[in-house]
């Protein structure tokens, strides 16, 4: 069984087509990134898959529930990470990881175990007692994350991770990523070329609302004859790529 | 059940650690009750007596519980957290149960430093306070009602204008708490006795004075409205949830 699997999911806002069609498969354990530019349909295709906006029409399934009739069973197997850090500001690490835990099902006793385990694992002991308000991105945005695994999800969606991030604490979060590959199937959404490449086993290049294509970043740039994987995705997301 | 709990746990420490806003709706209403005793000591006519006053100051001050609310769901709409909230496996009664909990011990604690304030200044401190609390849960239950669909349908912003500027000052003046609306009559009067506040306020003076048949019919006043407001909450809120 996918992990995912979507048949023609569309998404409509009035006049705008934000997702259009995407079929799309990816298997468990896998980690896919969904790259584009701004408003290429990245946000809106996480939200539909994570039950946060109703299709317009087309259908999905994670883990094969279904987004239209078990939102329920599909929101017990997913973890979401927004595109903004999502964190609870006045409450400290620690209290934040309980109460993801806490919301996920686990009694009191069992959160506070799994927030002491995940500070433990995720490096978060120097500031476990402070309020998420207080940190810097950097560490925001691994509260953030290390929230959404907290309650040991099947599917993970990582919406823009490393956005607004410097380069150091781009790197110390792309380890984290790395290290849920096989554990997790991870859903990345990017605009930042060398994170998809870096990072994913698969790459979908979404651009106005279409997937355009699908594949390693070798295959997409042996598909675009490109000889390096910025050229490839000019050719694939811009108009070549719509022929293609 | 669990989901719920820790829910209703952080939206607790949420409203306390706001200390501005907690400090603001737990001093006013006694502020207001020392200020207003102090003046009634220096005037000849009964002005403000305080087994009238404290039950009108108890209803006003509750206005702040909606303030409290309505500024948390705002919040937590406004920013991203929401988001991971609505893909959790959280269904709607819990969200919901998980914000009016929490305002229920507030709401009591804030009654009970009114009333305890007002004993303080000269209210005989007999059983009926026991009464006179617990008329105050229906009326907790209506702003904490108004606060979830301010919320669900407004900024913070708004809600703070709303909640906080609108909803206190039509608590207090519609209210008969700082004066009889009898004695201004006409459409003020019939506009005061169609809303929920001034009923609040006179089944909390009768509970004080032992009039139980003086309860109604203004216990079922406020009752209504808060099962109207609750339920239109509830389908506000269940819209946003699905996006």
């Amino acid at each position: 069984m996918n992990a995912i699997e979507t048949k023609a999911l569309t998404k409509r806002y009035r006049d705008k087509l934000a997702l259009d069609g995407l079929d799309l498969c990816i298997g468990q354990g896998e980690l896919f990134a969904l790259l584009g530019v701004n408003g290429a349909g990245k946000s809106t295709a996480v939200k539909l898959l994570s039950c946060l906006i109703a299709p317009t029409s087309g259908e999905a399934w994670l883990m094969g529930h279904s987004i239209l009739r078990e939102r329920e069973r599909v929101k017990a197997v997913i973890s979401l990470s927004p595109q903004e850090t999502a964190v609870a500001p006045n409450l400290t690490v620690r209290e934040n990881l309980e109460l993801m835990a806490g919301i996920g099902g686990c009694a009191r006793g069992e959160a506070r175990a799994r927030a002491a385990q995940s500070i433990r694992e995720g490096g978060f002991a120097q500031v476990a007692g402070k309020q998420a308000r207080t940190l810097s991105g950097g560490w925001q945005r691994r509260l953030s994350i290390a929230l959404a695994l907290i309650t040991e999800p099947q599917i993970l969606f990582l919406d823009e991770p490393t956005l607004g991030l410097d380069v150091l604490s781009r790197r110390e979060l792309w380890r984290e990523i790395c290290r849920l590959k096989g554990r997790v199937t991870v859903v990345l959404t990017t605009h930042y070329l060398e994170e998809a490449q870096a990072l994913s086993d698969r790459i979908g290049i979404l651009a106005e609302g279409r997937l355009r294509t699908v594949g390693t970043a070798g295959e997409l740039m042996a598909r675009a004859g490109a000889s390096n994987f910025e050229d490839a995705f000019v050719a694939l997301a811009g108009e070549r790529g719509a022929a293609l | 059940m669990n989901r719920t709990l820790a829910f209703a746990g952080r939206n607790a420490k949420e409203i306390v650690r706001d200390r501005i806003n907690l400090l603001f709706g737990m001093g006013f209403p006694v502020i207001l009750l020392l200020l207003l005793t102090a003046i009634q000591k220096h005037v000849p006519t009964e002005l403000f007596p305080v087994a009238r006053l404290a039950p009108g100051i108890a209803v006003f001050g509750l206005s702040f519980i909606s303030l409290f609310s309505g500024m948390l769901i705002a919040r937590d709409r406004a920013g991203a957290f929401v988001q991971r909230l609505f893909t959790s496996p959280m269904r709607a009664g819990d969200f919901l149960l998980g914000y009016i909990l929490p305002l229920f011990p507030m709401a009591l604690a804030q009654g009970a430093v009114c009333y305890l304030t007002a004993v303080y200044l000269g209210l005989p401190a007999t059983a009926n306070l026991l009464p006179a609390m617990a008329v105050l849960l229906p009326t907790a239950l209506l702003f904490i009602a108004i606060g979830l669909l301010c919320g669900s349908l407004f900024t913070d912003r708004q809600v703070g204008g709303l909640c906080g500027a609108l909803l206190t000052n039509l608590s207090a003046w519609l209210s008969d708490t700082w004066f009889e609306v009898s004695l201004v009559g006409g459409a003020f009067e019939r506009v005061a006795n169609a809303l929920p506040f001034i009923h609040a306020v006179k089944a909390g003076r009768a509970a004080l004075a032992g009039d139980w048949g003086g309860l109604f019919p203004h216990l079922w006043w406020v009752v209504g409205y808060a099962a109207a407001v609750l339920a239109v909450a509830v389908w506000a809120f269940r819209r946003r949830m699905r996006g």
